[in-house]
């Protein structure tokens, strides 16, 4: 046994240099891996700009000659306007309900202190345990009750309230390591608790709310089961509703499926690409706790 | 009443600000309600509520309008017995078990080596990194849409499978062959996020643990073997508890690419689409509501059993207060070093 392996944290000392070219291997691993991920998302972009003789004899070919009409045909159509916008209102609702009850019940949890804390965090994070599959079917039936079917509130509510479990689990341990001085100072300064809530947790919780927000508005703009029981007519569709619709409407003309089901992704890939460091940061941060 | 303990006892130190303390103990309480009301109530209305309803509802033969004690008739368990007894249910059952342990078996050994592989600093990481997500962030619908043309008998897949001479089978059709289809989907669709939780778990493992290693002599296979392993322990654990709660839930993907009726023939129904099908498209509310109740009870057996087991030490923290979590951490950073001072030689 080695005895002389203790270990200090040092991370300092390591000079970052310029990061190397890896092996080819790496990059040939690299390649394949990227291409299973990526090429039946392109096959799905690029099949939207062939026409559909085109795909019936030569399913796994490429575009010749490209054609855009299919996607003009949907970018034309108000059904997918209708849907965009649904989708939308949705997701930003849902995103702006969930991130407002959530931080202001992550800053009682995580900085008042009395009894019920941690019965109240246990209580949201066991939510987490039970996705919404589960209480579907009592779910709508309450929507329904409550006169929100076929509505979009009927799907904002309860995205609002399955997505707060995964928001307390961010929020809390962010709004706790939020220095005990500065609220100090604050109180002393005259600054009441709200006052400190208001002025100094929000916006030093802001980059823990752009995590947890992106995380509820691209979760509900995916959101199909919800949907797909509460929603019954055409005009309140959300995409992926109108899509598995339109796929099943359209059966005979893949092409328009397509490029139908490509916009459709383009708003969750755009919104990915932007704020991927939040995304997969809050998405590893949420479970490592 | 021990809150008056505690404003007795804060009394000293806050006398000289507050005039009456009892005051501001009842402004903090009413700040606390009013701040964590909102989310309390949504919460146990739209999450908690539906299930004791469902568990209501799951005692009646009911077609979902009025109230079950008026408009239903009392069936007792008779449901749950029905839903046991129900071969369609059971092979459902069995389905969704498939998917939770072939989601497992297939995405685990995948994930770490393609982990493993991303934790070499390389140029283009991070292009490599953000590309196997792209899967992961597009919705079940978009990717059920996607396979099901490319996997079609006359699909893009089986073309290419011509060209070197494979005669294709119909992938999603073929009682035989569907259920490994949808583990593949499946596989596909999550293996970013199961990648990225490993990459993760590897970048939270201390360098100096590998440069000892290298020091002692280890090759790299020798380090993955006997540091990155054991040290990713308590991600995968975390992985394997996500996953399997997700599989039990599936339904998205099943009920997009086969429909509620194919699945069944294709043998790839999962409790859920079960429930859907025999629940609300055949209007028994009272029916759906019991199964969903039992894949409630399901779950619930399969995450508690699982916590008590494996999760123990690690998942804890998400139930209980941060600052044990924080113990835990020091602890297990602590368990990591001796272990890895008793690995490497």
């Amino acid at each position: 046994m080695a005895k002389n392996t203790q270990y200090t944290k040092t991370n300092g000392y390591r000079v970052s240099q310029k990061t190397p070219w890896g092996h080819p291997v790496v990059y040939l691993l690299s390649v394949i891996l990227v291409a299973i991920c990526t090429v039946p998302v392109l096959y799905i972009i690029i099949g939207g700009f062939r026409t559909n003789s085109q795909i019936t004899n030569n399913p796994s070919g490429f575009p010749n000659p490209w054609v855009i009409d299919n996607y003009i045909n949907v970018a034309q159509s108000d059904t997918f306007w209708v849907e965009l916008k649904n989708s939308l209102i949705v997701a930003v609702f849902t995103m702006l309900g969930v991130v407002v009850l959530g931080i202001m019940v992550s800053y009682v949890i995580a900085r008042y202190k009395f009894k019920y804390a941690p019965l109240m965090y246990s209580l949201f994070s066991a939510g987490l345990m039970f996705p919404m599959t589960v209480g579907i079917t009592p779910l709508y039936l309450m929507i329904r009750n409550l006169g929100l079917s076929n509505s979009l509130a009927g799907i904002i509510l309860p995205q609002i309230a399955f997505g707060l479990p995964q928001t307390i689990i961010i929020l809390v341990p962010f709004l706790q390591s939020i220095p005990n001085e500065l609220e100090e100072a604050a109180l002393l300064d005259g600054c009441s608790r709200l006052g400190f809530f208001w002025r100094m947790v929000i916006p030093l919780a802001m980059p823990g709310v752009a995590t947890v927000g992106i995380l509820q508005f691209v979760g509900s703009w995916n959101g199909y089961m919800l949907p797909l029981f509460v929603l019954s007519s055409s005009d309140n569709y959300t995409l992926p509703l109108g899509v598995s619709m339109f796929s099943s409407e359209h059966s005979v003309d893949t092409a328009a499926v397509l490029a139908f089901t490509s916009l459709a992704m383009l708003p969750a890939l755009i919104c990915f690409t932007i704020f991927q460091k939040k995304i997969v940061g809050g998405l590893t941060g949420a479970v490592k706790g | 009443m021990t809150s008056a303990i505690q404003a007795e006892a804060a009394r000293p130190r806050s006398a000289k600000k507050e005039k009456k303390p009892s005051s501001g103990k009842l402004q903090r309480n009413l700040e606390i309600l009013v701040l964590a009301a909102p989310a309390i109530i949504v919460f146990v209305g739209f999450v908690i509520l539906p299930l004791i309803l469902g568990f209501y509802y799951g005692f009646y033969r009911w077609k979902g309008f009025g109230m079950p004690s008026e408009t239903g008739e009392f069936a007792g368990i008779d449901n749950y017995i029905t839903a046991f007894k129900d071969p369609t249910f059971q092979a459902a059952i069995g389905h969704t078990f498939i998917v939770v342990v072939g989601s497992l078996v297939i995405q685990a050994p995948i994930a770490i080596l393609f982990a493993l592989l991303l934790n070499q600093k390389f140029k283009g990481r991070g292009l490599v990194r953000t590309l196997i997500f792209v899967p992961y962030v597009i919705s079940e619908v978009i990717v059920g849409t996607g396979w099901s043309l490319l996997l079609q008998k006359t699909g893009a897949v089986n073309e290419l499978l011509s060209y070197i001479g494979i005669d294709g089978p119909d992938w999603l059709a073929d009682p035989k062959i569907a259920m490994i289809t949808l583990l593949v989907i499946i596989s596909w669709k999550y293996i970013g996020f199961a990648v990225i939780l490993m990459l993760a778990g590897m970048q939270s493992i201390p360098e100096e643990l590998y440069e000892a290693a290298k020091v002692d002599g280890a090759g790299f296979w020798q380090m993955q073997w006997s540091i990155t392993l054991p040290l990713l322990a308590p991600t995968l654990r975390i992985w394997v508890f996500l996953s399997m709660i997700g599989s039990l839930q599936l339904f998205d993907l099943v009920n997009i690419i086969w429909g509620s009726y194919i699945s069944e023939t294709a043998g790839v129904s999962t409790m859920a689409t079960y429930m859907v099908r025999n629940g609300r498209d055949s209007g028994n509310y009272g029916y759906g509501s019991a199964v969903a109740i039992i894949i409630f009870i399901i779950s619930l057996v399969v995450a508690l059993v699982y916590q008590k087991f494996v999760l123990n030490r690690d998942l804890e923290g998400a139930l209980t207060e941060e600052k044990q979590a924080k113990k835990r951490a020091a602890k297990r950073a602590k368990e990591a070093q001796r272990l890895a001072a008793s690995e490497v030689k």
